[in-house]
């Protein structure tokens, strides 16, 4: 089912009463989750990934804004109406009920007409307990039960009435690394058999890249972006978004774009031509500004080149001050320092079988443009340019 | 050598409370188990006149123990799951309420830190018939046009009920603090997991919060039990002393009459009625805890 958020803002009373103003945790988001797909909300602890998966659970409601499950609006539809299989961060399994029990509670909940024998209940248990491989530990209690496996109970127990929406808050995080990679592709797997709009919230930026069909960006409180993976990633929308995806993280230098040529300090990186509508959606004065008039000491920018997009060149266009290289195998990091850039080390990535040419603790690199981002100093937006 | 050193050297460190627990606990309660056999023991000549069960005969058959015997059963039978009831009531109340539950919480802890005689002197208000007024609840009681009980000197269901109502309202402020800690501790997990899956509120009770504090629950029957079992200064704050006149003696007034009171000094027979205490806490401790196995979740 399509889930559709309008305007949808969350504020809670600050909890130091000092404090008059409240806590805005969801501020002013609208976006659509396709129909079917596996959405990762993606952003740094405290940016409100909980909260937008509690109000479109029904746990939360919207201070204002309206939710959409497909058509119908279920704003004012409470949690147990909604038709929603929530799964908790610490999987809130029932201690004292077996892995069949635990699975089964759901549907004794059913009434009336839905109501279901304890034979019918049992079997369709069992169905959803062969969809996520736990089949053979039914008897078992929770804490018999390792992370992986009490994460897949969970995920049997949010399944098991088939809600059209199945939501799950860091399905991972109480995880091994072994074992979140292997449950990642779990819950991919699952998503992709049952087909149900699946949602899940993590911090972990590979995490999201690697299963989702799309990703939200959130941080504090504010829609950053949506998209496939690969796209937010290839085209980051601002520089919080360039820098939060991508492990190790993109390297920021402050730049400046003068008589078409993009300059980190005194070197002229390649000729650049910034797409002429760039500033449109800068509502800020300064910025505007900036990009039309003064190009005398040119249009200062941020410049985020991705760790794979140095080519090591011996008379390449950008210089770094070597501080080490370290070999990995398959490839080569190549750590580095500059003046102008944000971090104290700059990492770069290169081929293992790429030489680095090192002259008097300078090494060159040439950029390749797709991997480089400009953005604006003040808004932080992107920049559209050509190289040319 | 060294091991033999070392052992000795643990014996050591636990020497002062092997002696202070020898003395005071296993000493003393070998001498009870001796003191039961042993027929018409003297404590000033220190010498009996032989051994057996006579004591346990005598005991047994002491209309006065009977009584006790009765009186403590009823307690038990009456307050513990009564107080426990309405400990737990209270304490989902308390805990689904935000505004004033400090206050609440106060109230309910004041029997707790008030002095066992006050209390009584406030029930005796509440229900002492005097020459000049008959008590505020029998001027309730008038207001619905019943007649007046005598609850302190009266008939035995009236002192029984007294009694009921201060050991329910004595024991109640502790199984409230224990309850409404263990609602506390109960991770809101399971309650937002049971409200997303649409569970009916009496179902989120007894399939998840009565398990999930059951331990807690399981704990307050057993030290209800044993302390039920060993009431004695509350009767003696509403009956005062002479619990036998009133009819209302315990197991444990029994064995203090029997060794201090004024017809006291047979340590024998306050031996064998303590001994017979023992035997009975023990066996209905046994049975809590092969219930418990079955359904309490830890």
């Amino acid at each position: 089912m399509k889930i559709t958020l309008d305007h949808v803002t969350k504020r809670f009373p600050n909890r130091n009463k000092k404090i008059r103003e409240d806590v805005i945790a969801v501020n002013d988001f609208t976006f659509e989750i396709p129909d079917g797909k596996l959405i990762g909300l993606l952003g740094p602890s405290g940016c409100g990934k909980s909260t937008t998966l509690n109000l479109i659970s029904g746990l939360e409601m919207p201070t204002t804004g309206r939710i959409y499950f497909g058509e119908t609006d279920v704003t004012d539809i409470p949690a147990e109406h909604r038709g929603v299989g929530l799964v908790f961060q610490n999987y809130a399994l029932y201690p004292h009920l077996t892995v069949l029990d635990n699975i089964m509670f759901p549907l004794g909940n059913l009434r009336g007409s839905e109501k279901l024998t304890k034979e019918q209940m049992r079997d369709k248990a069992m169905e959803v307990a062969k969809l996520v491989q736990i089949d053979e530990l039914t008897e078992r209690r929770p804490k018999e039960l390792s992370g992986g496996q009490q994460q897949r109970v969970a995920i049997a127990r949010a399944l098991v009435k088939m809600p059209s929406v199945l939501l799950l808050d860091e399905p991972l995080s109480n995880l091994d690394a072994r074992l979140r990679l292997q449950t990642r592709e779990e819950l991919a797997r699952i998503q992709h058999e049952t087909g149900i709009t699946t949602v899940f919230v993590t911090h972990d930026q590979e995490e999201a890249m690697s299963i989702s069909d799309q990703i939200v960006v959130m941080k504090d409180g504010l829609f950053q972006q949506m998209g496939k993976p690969q796209e937010v990633y290839d085209r980051p929308d601002n520089l919080f978004v360039a820098k939060f995806l991508g492990t190790p993280p993109i390297n920021v230098f402050e730049g400046t774009v003068k008589d078409g040529k993009l300059y980190i300090g005194d070197e002229a990186i390649f000729p650049v031509k910034l797409a002429a509508d760039d500033s449109a959606p800068t509502e800020d004065a300064s910025a505007n500004a900036s990009s039309d008039a003064a190009p005398a000491d040119g249009r200062p920018v941020y410049v985020g080149i991705r760790p794979e997009g140095f080519l090591p060149k011996e008379n390449g266009a950008f210089s770094l001050t070597l501080k080490k290289i370290e070999v990995m195998g398959r490839d080569t990091s190549v750590v580095a320092t500059h003046e102008k850039a944000q971090a104290a080390t700059i990492r770069a990535i290169i081929a293992s079988d790429e030489a680095v040419h090192e002259k008097d603790g300078i090494v060159r690199f040439d950029i390749k443009p797709n991997k480089l981002h400009l953005f604006d100093r003040t808004t932080e937006r992107r920049i559209d340019y050509t190289a040319l | 050598m060294k091991q033999k050193l070392r052992q000795y050297k643990a014996w050591l460190y636990l020497l002062p409370a092997i002696l202070f627990l020898g003395v005071f606990m296993v000493y003393p309660l070998i001498d009870v188990i001796i003191y039961s056999f042993e027929e018409g023991f003297n404590f000033v000549t220190r010498t009996s006149q032989g051994t057996g069960l006579f004591n346990y005969s005598y005991v047994l058959h002491d209309p006065y123990f009977v009584q006790a015997l009765k009186n403590t059963f009823l307690i038990v039978i009456i307050t513990v799951p009564l107080s426990t009831g309405f400990a737990l009531l209270l304490s989902l109340a308390l805990t689904s309420i935000k505004p004033l539950r400090n206050l609440y919480q106060t109230v309910y802890f004041l029997p707790y830190v008030t002095n066992t005689l006050a209390v009584g002197l406030v029930f005796m208000v509440l229900f002492k018939k005097t020459a000049y007024t008959d008590g505020m609840v029998n001027l309730l009681l008038n207001a619905f046009g019943a007649p007046s009980v005598d609850f302190i000197d009266g008939p035995y269901w009236a002192k029984m009920l007294v009694m009921c109502i201060y050991t329910v309202w004595v024991v109640l402020p502790f199984k409230v603090l224990i309850l409404t800690s263990a609602l506390a501790s109960v991770n809101p997990d399971y309650y937002k997991a049971a409200r997303v899956d649409g569970t009916r509120p009496s179902r989120i009770f007894f399939r998840i919060t009565l398990p999930m504090i059951s331990p807690m629950l399981f704990y307050l029957v057993i030290t209800g039990f044993i302390g039920a079992f060993k009431a004695y200064s509350d009767e003696v704050a509403l009956f005062g002393t002479d619990l036998n006149a009133a009819g209302m003696n315990t197991m444990v007034g029994y064995v203090y009459d029997m060794l201090y009171g004024a017809s006291g000094g047979y340590p024998s027979y306050a031996s064998a009625a303590a001994l017979l205490l023992f035997l009975i806490v023990l066996t209905i401790t046994c049975i809590n805890l092969m219930v418990s196995r079955r359904s309490v979740h830890y």
